[in-house]
């Protein structure tokens, strides 16, 4: 835990203060790496592909139907977790859900920990969440899951997942399926 | 922009909650003739609440939210007091001010809807106690009534400052006596729909929420008439059944009791408002 200062505003360890800060365009971050995108693409499709339950977090940039791109993303997402044998549970929207969520069937960016506890996901992707609530739930997930989280961004990315894949679009999607189909038959696995 | 957006994607339809299926098939949107009626054929706008189990506010709640003409494109305002743990829970944008600025954030942002998209009606109202609307925030109230804009405010009258538990407001009884108003109140109730008629309100009433097509006839008109004409005043009874003392299913008896003398249904228009009102009753939407 932060003790008091500027990262004790913060309630969870912030990848920031750890000098760990989102990759220049056109690279990927992988911990606290620096690294290409490909390289980043196939250890998130390793750890997608080796860890209990692994599981896809589409957001409503990717759930709801806002333009053709949307629509284009929703059937990547599928295509994804069916390469990835990964369960789909939608972040449908941010409002705090009081007093209780379904931890089985949705995850709510103010305590995404229950969801990823309660189905004992241990590798995740975050697919279509806004930047801000993207943000609050990894910082959450970091401090109180063990689970690896790794963040498919249309923009630059969030330093608190364990691999950032930054402006990430219907081809980027598309070549990481590819990835994932590749290091997948590598494993063994058809 | 169009609630259309909120259409969920077919591919990932069957991983979506139930409830939210729901809104985008069984809710009643782009439909001004919805109605109270319609809230047990259905979805409702409202998901669950965390208010005390058969808290009257909550039927002024759901009432409320099936009679919005516009629901999709109306933004509701609201402070902090028991009313506010259910706005997490409704399918419409809320904006959470600080409280007692709930009626000048609404002025806000309606003047910039206004700029912003001059073409679409976008409705505002607020919606918050008495505690914020008539003693801390009496200031930002009477301002939006003075200088006349088009907003819709809602007051749940309880009587009391339910959510800090117990303490007097302007609009408690005299005499009464709370767990933090030991000696009883020394004053009057405060008579805020004339306050708001004499501040300028086009539309003002006054009434329980005992009868529920009442409540949704006077929210409709009151939000018609401050779309076109200028700022309108709705004083709800909502009592606080767990301040008073009264059990779980007391809510309905106690306000139906106080619609024969406090809360005696009480309506005033201006002759534009009336003007609205007959239009609109003319087209069929009241
Ligand atoms: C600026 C500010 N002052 C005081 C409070 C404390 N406060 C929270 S709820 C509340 C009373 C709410 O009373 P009312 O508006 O009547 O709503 P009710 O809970 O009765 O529905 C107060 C004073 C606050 N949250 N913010
Ligand atoms: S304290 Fe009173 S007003 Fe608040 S939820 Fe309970 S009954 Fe309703
Ligand atoms: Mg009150």
């Amino acid at each position: 835990m932060a003790h008091i200062g500027p990262s004790g505003f913060s309630p969870y360890p912030v990848a920031v203060y750890e000098g760990v800060l989102n990759p220049p365009p056109g690279k990927a971050l992988m911990f606290n790496e620096i690294v290409d995108e490909e390289v980043a693409m196939r250890e998130a499709a390793k750890a997608m592909l080796t860890r209990p339950n692994p599981t896809i977090f589409p957001g409503p940039q990717v759930l709801y139907a806002w333009n053709e791109e949307a629509k284009e993303k929703a059937k990547l997402v599928r295509k994804m977790a069916e390469v990835l044998g990964a369960k789909i549970i939608p972040m449908y929207d941010y409002r705090p859900k009081y007093p209780k969520i379904n931890p089985a069937i949705e995850i709510n960016p103010n305590h995404p920990n229950l969801t990823i506890w309660h189905n004992k996901i241990k590798a995740c992707i975050f697919v279509g969440v806004h930047c801000h609530y993207a943000n609050v739930a990894l910082k959450i997930i970091r401090a109180e899951t063990d689970c690896f989280t790794i963040a498919m961004c249309g923009m630059a990315g969030h330093e608190d997942a364990m691999i950032t894949l930054r402006d990430q679009h219907t081809e980027e999607m598309e070549k990481f399926i590819k990835i994932a189909e590749e290091v997948k038959r590598g494993l063994g696995r058809s | 922009m169009s609630y259309k957006i909120y259409d969920i994607n077919e591919d990932l339809k069957e991983f979506m909650p139930k409830e939210i299926i729901d809104l985008e098939e069984r809710a009643t949107w782009g439909n001004p003739k919805r109605g109270v009626m319609d809230l047990p054929y259905t979805k409702e706008l409202i998901e669950e609440h965390s208010l005390c189990a058969g808290c009257p506010e909550s039927m002024a709640l759901r009432y409320i939210l099936a009679s919005l003409p516009n629901p999709e494109d109306t933004i509701i305002v609201n402070s902090t007091g028991c009313t506010s743990l259910v706005f997490p829970h409704i399918a419409l944008h809320t904006v959470h001010s600080l409280f007692g600025n709930q009626n000048a954030v609404a002025s806000g942002i309606k003047r910039v809807l206004e700029w912003r998209f001059p073409d679409k009606v976008k409705d505002v109202v607020v919606l918050a106690g008495d505690g914020a609307t008539v003693d801390i925030g009496l200031d930002c109230t009477l301002q939006s009534f003075f200088r006349q804009e088009k907003i819709t405010t809602i007051c749940f009258d309880n009587e009391v400052y339910a959510n800090t538990g117990g303490q007097e407001s302007g609009l408690t009884v005299k005499g009464h006596v709370f767990k933090m108003a030991p000696k009883g109140k020394q004053w009057d109730k405060v008579p805020f729909w004339q306050i708001a008629i004499d501040s300028g309100c086009h539309y003002v009433a006054r009434l329980t929420v005992s009868s529920p097509k009442k409540v949704e006839q006077v929210i409709k008109k009151a939000i018609y008439v401050a779309r076109e004409v200028g700022p309108t005043y709705v004083h709800l009874y909502t009592p606080c059944i767990l301040e008073i003392g009264l059990n779980s299913d007391d809510g309905l008896d106690e306000m139906r009791a106080r619609d024969k003398e406090r809360f005696s249904f009480f309506e005033y228009m201006t002759p534009q408002a009336e003007e609205v009102i007959n239009r609109v009753k003319e087209e069929g939407l009241l």
